[in-house]
């Protein structure tokens, strides 16, 4: 398996999709003469010409609108939004005609498009471009809402999503574009609504999705190595649908949850989590269910306030420890 | 055909300053020139006072590039070449007007008397906006490309309110966001409500890579026309014109008459912000063509060759701008770090039980290290 970054992943699979079904064709703003913000879409416009990779005016509700249009008629767009934060712009667009148009017609017409756009902080743009809003998405019915935290599954996730026949929000996050992992080669699809136990363990269950899911890695692994303490960690990488058994069957084998997202606290992931691990996993409990998460503010835009308002290493390990040592298990 | 080629042959760009709309008092070359519809009334002395704003602006911008690159500011988007179109605006209000920015507009800032210091502690990172909007009449910078322009109408429909009240709007907005839903509704809920705010249109031919031509077939000040009021396209490298044709459009909305629409039609001479690089999509050419176009050496060429300014103001003037770069240099790196605690500070106008028990339990969190 090549080793590639989830930049090269999501590169590699929109052309290796681009080449594979003539109905798909990309949009978005600064996304062929600049090759996105983000560099995704590299070398495209050079390679498959203005039809399919096409630049637009800074209009984010005027291309997701027209993209569910062209869906409708069987095309197959993929839709780059600059940052998660003005997907806002386009929301109309997305809640109320990419999720319903399915059901409202009565399964006559499908919309089988693509959004791809990044979320997360840590890189000093400030609270207007900093956000993780994909509880607002996954919270909808008829969106499908995928957050890949690997390489592998940049490339798995974003297959899948091209190739699924309803709306996908396909979440990115700025901090992974350069981290690394193993890609398998070839034609390579991961099932939407599958999570991932990224690493075994007994002692506790770790579950999360997208950065914090590779902050949560790195975590149970320094903490086996360190102190003996075998985490397993569940990633999500599906919020809708989401894999609740997957999730559920790891807390009963290790009675024990922490939920680490880099979202605000309240009403988030961790929330529905939690109420997933009480209704199916109560009895199996050893200790209440913990959050990690952001601190409850507009992300501020100097790096040391940012870096105190986000979830970090530090904090997982800290309520880790607490929820261990509520159990008494580290004696 | 494509629709690319269509567009293209449709929308030929460049139309810039031979089109015979374009309202231009001082050419690139320094020679005043009259318009029937916009005289300029301006003593000798205000006429040099707008020369040293330029300067002082170019040297504030540039001294704020050079922070940047040195790692003091976070980011920082140039005003470099559009200094023209925001000071000869800006200096068309008049105190209790009130302007709504995008984050380039440091030029309005200037004239609106913000320090400098003060909009390098936003790039800095260091507080969360360091001016008070009704002390400055001027809102916070806005990055979400559009949103502002609502803001500015709303304003306006709240000054209509007041009865004796007089005072306009201005907001400042770029060739991309024209194509924003939010500045099309601007439009529409101003010439409804007959609001007056002037929508000063820069058109600096760039939205980061993407030409002026991508955003619109037509000149975009002739789109005031389809939503009921009048626009004029102005060369945003001259300062005298930009300030004649604010001032006549700050005339029209004061008197009742609706919004007004002006495109100074300019250029970014610099990249779009220090993260971008614009040689990778346009040419060097044409950056050289506006070269010749600058909006500082025009008034210099006119002061000087008509005997309004000599060597002694020139020299003068570019001591203050040695004098302003070093205060606003020692003035950022000697800014502090902010305290962590404080993001919690200004979430809700009256506060929140909530946030006041997270504070307390981070300061906890945080001492918890310092012990350990
Ligand atoms: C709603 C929204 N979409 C996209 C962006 C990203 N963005 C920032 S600046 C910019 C270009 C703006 O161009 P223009 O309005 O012409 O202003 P200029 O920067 O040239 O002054 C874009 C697309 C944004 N900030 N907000």
């Amino acid at each position: 398996m090549a080793v590639i970054t989830y930049r090269q992943a999501l590169h590699d699979t929109l052309r290796a999709e681009l080449l594979r079904d003539p109905n798909v064709f990309l949009m978005g703003e600064e996304i062929g003469v600049f090759e996105g913000s983000y560099k995704i879409t590299a070398g495209l416009l050079a390679e498959f010409g203005p039809e399919r990779v096409r630049d637009t005016p800074i209009s984010e509700e005027g291309f997701v609108g027209a993209a569910i249009g062209a869906a409708m008629l069987g095309l197959r767009p993929v839709v780059e939004i600059m940052t998660i934060n003005f997907s806002i712009l386009a929301m109309d667009q997305i809640v109320n005609h990419a999720a319903k148009i399915h059901a409202m017609f009565g399964g006559q017409c499908a919309v089988p498009m693509v959004i791809r756009t990044p979320g997360g902080g840590g890189q000093q743009l400030a609270a207007t471009h900093s956000q993780n809003l994909e509880v607002w998405y996954a919270h909808v019915p008829g969106l499908k809402v995928v957050t890949p935290a690997t390489p592998a599954d940049a490339k798995g996730l974003l297959a899948a999503s091209i190739r699924d026949d309803d709306p996908v929000m396909f979440i990115e996050n700025l901090a992974l574009y350069n981290t690394k992992g193993e890609v398998p080669e070839g034609d390579y699809v991961t099932e939407i609504g599958t999570a991932n136990v990224m690493k075994e363990g007994e002692d506790i269950t770790i579950v999360s999705y997208s950065r914090m899911a590779a902050v949560a890695l790195d975590v149970a692994r320094r903490l086996e190595e360190d102190e003996g303490i075998r985490a397993e960690v569940v990633d999500l990488r599906s919020l809708r649908p989401l894999d609740r058994t997957t999730v559920v069957e790891s807390v009963r084998k290790t009675g024990k949850a922490v939920v680490i997202e880099e979202d605000w606290l309240s009403y988030g992931v961790g929330a529905e989590i939690a109420a997933t691990i009480q209704e199916g996993a109560f009895d199996y409990l050893d200790a209440p269910v913990r959050r990690v998460a952001a601190a409850e503010v507009p992300l501020p835009y100097a790096k040391p306030l940012e870096l105190a308002a986000l979830p970090d290493a530090t904090a997982l390990v800290k309520v880790i420890h607490e929820t261990l040592d509520a159990t008494r298990f580290r004696g | 055909m494509t629709v690319d080629s269509l567009h293209h042959t449709v929308a030929p760009a460049d139309a810039g300053p031979a089109d015979p709309a374009l309202v231009q008092l001082l050419t690139p070359e320094g020679q005043r020139r009259e318009h029937p519809n916009f005289p300029l009334l301006l003593d000798d002395a205000a006429i040099r006072d707008l020369y040293r704003d330029l300067v002082l602006l170019r040297r504030f911008d540039t001294e704020a590039t050079a922070l940047q690159r040195q790692g003091e500011l976070g980011i920082w988007a140039q005003v470099l070449g559009q200094e023209a179109a925001q000071i000869g605006s800006a200096r068309a209000l008049r105190p209790t007007d009130m302007a709504f920015p995008t984050y380039r507009e440091h030029g309005v800032a200037w004239c609106r008397g913000v320090p400098p210091e003060k909009i390098l502690e936003l790039f800095r990172g260091i507080n969360f906006g360091g001016w008070n909007p009704l002390e400055f009449r001027l809102a916070p910078y806005t990055i979400v490309i559009g949103a502002h322009t609502l803001h500015a109408v709303g304003y306006a429909m709240a000054l209509q309110r007041e009865p004796h009240n007089d005072d306009a709007v201005i907001v400042y907005f770029g060739d991309g966001a024209a194509s924003e839903g939010d500045v099309n509704e601007a439009f529409v809920f101003a010439a409804s409500y007959n609001a007056p705010v002037v929508f000063f249109l820069q058109n600096n031919q760039w939205a980061i890579s993407v030409p002026e031509s991508r955003q619109s077939r037509i000149p975009l000040y002739q789109r005031a026309k389809g939503f009921g009021f009048p626009g004029v396209r102005v060369d945003g490298n001259d300062v005298l014109a930009c300030l004649a044709v604010t001032d006549a459009a700050l005339q029209h909305v004061r008197s009742g008459q609706g919004p007004f629409l002006i495109e100074a039609f300019t250029y970014r001479m610099g990249a779009h912000t220090t993260s971008d690089d614009p040689t990778r999509y346009r040419l060097a050419d044409e950056l050289e063509k506006w070269k010749l176009r600058d909006p500082i050496e025009r008034v210099k060429a006119y002061l000087s060759r008509s005997g309004l300014a000599d060597a002694e103001f020139f020299a003068s003037v570019d001591v203050e701008a040695e004098a302003l770069a070093d205060r606003i240099r020692s003035a950022c790196v000697s800014m502090p770090d902010p305290d962590p605690l404080a993001m919690f500070d200004h979430v809700y106008a009256d506060g929140s039980p909530m946030l006041d028990a997270e504070r307390r339990s981070y300061a906890e969190y945080l001492a918890s290290f310092g012990e350990a």
